[in-house]
């Protein structure tokens, strides 16, 4: 068998592509937070908590209402995205004038408060959740053994990915959320409601946040700390894409999926700090970040 | 992020730590509860170990002796520096005597060395390091529960004689997981089994398909588990999902709290050989003592760290009354001196290494069907004699033992 650095071939393959699978969750989270922060210029911190609650969601559906995976992959982004449009109407609407700095700690506070508020409730060893009926088991592709449900994952998040930034790039619709961030005061003046653009806008980056939630409940543990421990991975994702870059967030969720899965193989003691170098890299070389206009 | 929501709660801990101590008497003993209030250790030692301090004030009947028992919480977020910046804060400022519980073993052993420069106490009940009663042992430290080597001489002791012959470890990469791995690898090689190949993963990790797969490509009939809490629940609902056990390959949970298997449930959990020192369902006393417990703590079951931490809050008071002094190494001392009798871990008595001997137990997960309900999950396996639970007192290399 012929071998890369000592790994054999098949063995890296397999690699690769959990790579691009842990790759798929950090696409679908930077893509909601690069759609809040192209268009509302606040950086979303209760991203992660908006995540976990999109499990808790689904944990909740299935336990109380008996309703599967199906129905909350539909159901729990309406739920949370209505619970961040709540947030948008409240709160963040009243910091657009203000500087960058309060959304964000706003939002952070938020992220705070509910992860505590879920912690406090159901603990921190978290809930289970079951793989749906129908995407159970899995194939033996020649080098590795891949489970359906992952490449659903896959496939799902690419499907939703690429359906977002064409809306937002190629479509009518897009045009006027690009144009609204321009220049509010002239898309108004063609009789368009910016608020209420804006404050759906917000309600689908958080639904998207709740889509990886539930995506990924059958995954991980159902846990109040489940998006602490990724949002700060997304967020340098989003970094090194380069802030409010649609596609630069999509490509780089799975470029860095892949990287620090090979970097599991190879020296997997790094594996949780290879994106931050990667980060300080970039930052250093082109600090507008891969794809950044600005 | 993490690093300034982890220093905000540490000085609201401090703030709040401070006030409530403002006033010193010499009169009071205070009992340092140290653990992990909201991580991932959280649900198996976490409030409910300060719910068994509790009680076991309450049963040891301070209030009716005259003996004034105050106790402080706190939370080490895992980290070391954090856990000792508190220790020296609790011994310096607060007045606390001794400090109890205290997970995750990179901060035992830094917690350990700020009691020994202070000359204070420190009862471990859920780290696991076995240093602690190793190299690192001191004379004023006491290791209650369990060990990295207990765990290691019961269940991979149990999965290497039923066949379990070729391993390979997921160890998480701290002084924990380092020990735990140690210490299983020398009974592996010990029972003439083999050693196949390991990966260490950052402590905390969520994923763990990439070292899954590359335990399956190793071929090795066992995957240790040399980790703890949501990293053995993520590890072992995972290996379901990439079908290891459907081909062939087993789980060897090294440490799984009662709380893990609870959390996974059942149907994932099932089968799983583990080793514990105590289980609520264990005989009638283990059973109304857990009762206690569960109405105090929203209803779930005591971990086998919990119970530690009654019992050895249980044995410290009875010391110090015996003492009439809660000076550090002078308690320590007599603890050793006493034997233990409470009623969950029956009778034991403390080693001069500060090892605390009571027998262990190999528990099998019940399947689904043979459980009646929440927190009904392990039948008794085996059980290791105290004599032969823990590291033979000469193995360990502790500089107290001459």
């Amino acid at each position: 068998m012929s071998e890369i650095f000592g790994i054999p071939t098949q063995a890296l393959f397999g690699q690769l592509l959990i790579g691009l699978i842990n790759g798929s969750f950090y696409a679908l989270l930077s893509l909601g937070l690069a759609v809040i922060f192209g268009m509302l210029n606040i950086i979303n911190f209760a991203h992660g908590a908006q995540y976990m609650m999109g499990a808790f969601c689904a944990y909740f559906l299935l336990s109380k209402l008996g309703l599967g995976y199906w129905w909350a992959l539909l159901l729990a982004p309406v739920i949370v995205g209505a619970t961040g449009i709540v947030i948008e109407r409240l709160m963040l609407a009243r910091l657009y004038q203000l500087d960058h700095l309060y959304g964000l700690l706003l939002t952070f506070g938020l992220a705070l408060v509910i992860q505590g508020l879920f912690r406090n409730e159901f603990g921190s060893s978290g809930l289970p959740y079951n793989i749906p009926k129908g995407l159970e088991g899995g194939r033996n592709l020649g080098f590795m053994f891949l489970p359906n449900y992952r490449a659903w994952v896959v496939v799902a998040s690419l499907v939703v990915c690429l359906a977002t930034w064409f809306v937002i790039e190629k479509t009518r619709l897009g045009a006027y959320l690009r144009a609204a961030t321009e220049n509010p005061a002239l898309v108004q003046a063609f009789g368009i409601n910016v608020p209420r653009m804006i404050t759906l806008t917000y309600g689908f980056g958080v639904g998207l946040a709740a889509l990886a939630g539930v995506m990924a409940a059958p995954i991980y543990q159902v846990n109040p700390l489940m998006g602490a421990d990724l949002i700060i991975v997304v967020f340098a994702v989003v970094v090194i894409g380069g802030m409010g870059s649609i596609m630069g967030s999509i490509v780089t969720g799975f470029a860095l999926g892949v990287i620090e899965g090979l970097t599991k193989v190879f020296y997997p003691e790094a594996s949780n700090t290879v994106i931050f170098i990667i980060m300080a890299i970039v930052l250093l070389v082109r600090p507008q970040g891969l794809f950044g206009q600005r | 992020m993490r690093f300034q929501k982890r220093t905000l709660m540490a000085a609201a801990v401090a703030l709040a730590a401070g006030t409530a101590q403002a006033q010193v008497s010499d009169g009071v003993v205070r009992i340092g509860v140290m653990n992990d209030q909201s991580g991932t250790y959280a649900d198996l030692a976490g409030p409910g170990s300060v719910v068994a301090a509790r009680m076991a004030v309450e049963d040891f009947g301070a209030a009716k002796k005259g003996m004034k028992v105050e106790i402080l919480v706190a939370d080490h977020q895992n980290k070391p520096d954090i856990g000792s910046n508190i220790a020296r804060q609790w011994y310096d400022v607060d007045k606390v005597d001794v400090i109890v519980d205290v997970p995750t073993s990179s901060v035992v052993l830094a917690v350990n060395e700020v009691t020994r420069q202070k000359n204070k106490a420190l009862i471990v009940s859920t780290g696991a390091t076995s240093d602690l009663t190793g190299k690192a042992c001191s004379p004023n430290a006491i290791h209650w529960t369990y060990d990295t080597w207990s765990l290691a001489n019961g269940t991979a002791n149990a999965v290497v004689k039923t066949g379990g012959n070729t391993w390979f470890f997921l160890t998480a990469d701290y002084a924990f997981g380092h020990a735990l791995e140690r210490d299983t690898e020398a009974v592996v090689l010990k029972n003439g089994g083999k050693v196949l190949g390991k990966v260490r993963h950052p402590f905390p990790s969520s994923d763990f398909s990439s070292f899954l797969l590359q335990a399956q490509a190793s071929k090795a009939k066992v995957i240790g588990l040399a980790n703890a809490g949501a990293d053995t629940t993520n590890a072992i609902k995972q290996g379901a999902e990439f079908g290891i056990t459907s081909g062939g390959q087993q789980f060897a949970g090294l440490l799984v709290f009662l709380t893990d298997v609870h959390a996974l449930g059942l149907d994932k959990a099932q089968g799983l050989l583990l080793t514990e020192a105590f289980y609520w369902d264990l005989n009638d006393q283990t059973r109304a003592w857990s009762k206690r417990f569960a109405q105090g703590h929203k209803g779930a079951m005591p971990t086998m760290v919990q119970a530690g931490v009654y019992s050895a809050v249980l044995h410290y008071l009875k010391s110090v009354e015996a003492l009439k002094s809660d000076d550090g190494p002078k308690v320590i001392a007599k603890m050793k001196e006493m034997p233990t009798d409470d009623p969950i871990f029956g009778k034991g008595m403390v080693r001069q290494d500060g090892r605390k001997i009571h027998p262990m137990y190999l528990f099998e997960v019940k399947k689904p069907s043979e459980s009646k309900g929440a927190w009904d999950y392990y039948k008794v396996r085996a059980t290791v004699p105290a004599d032969q639970a823990f590291r033979p007192l000469k193995d360990g290399n502790c500089p107290l033992v001459k």
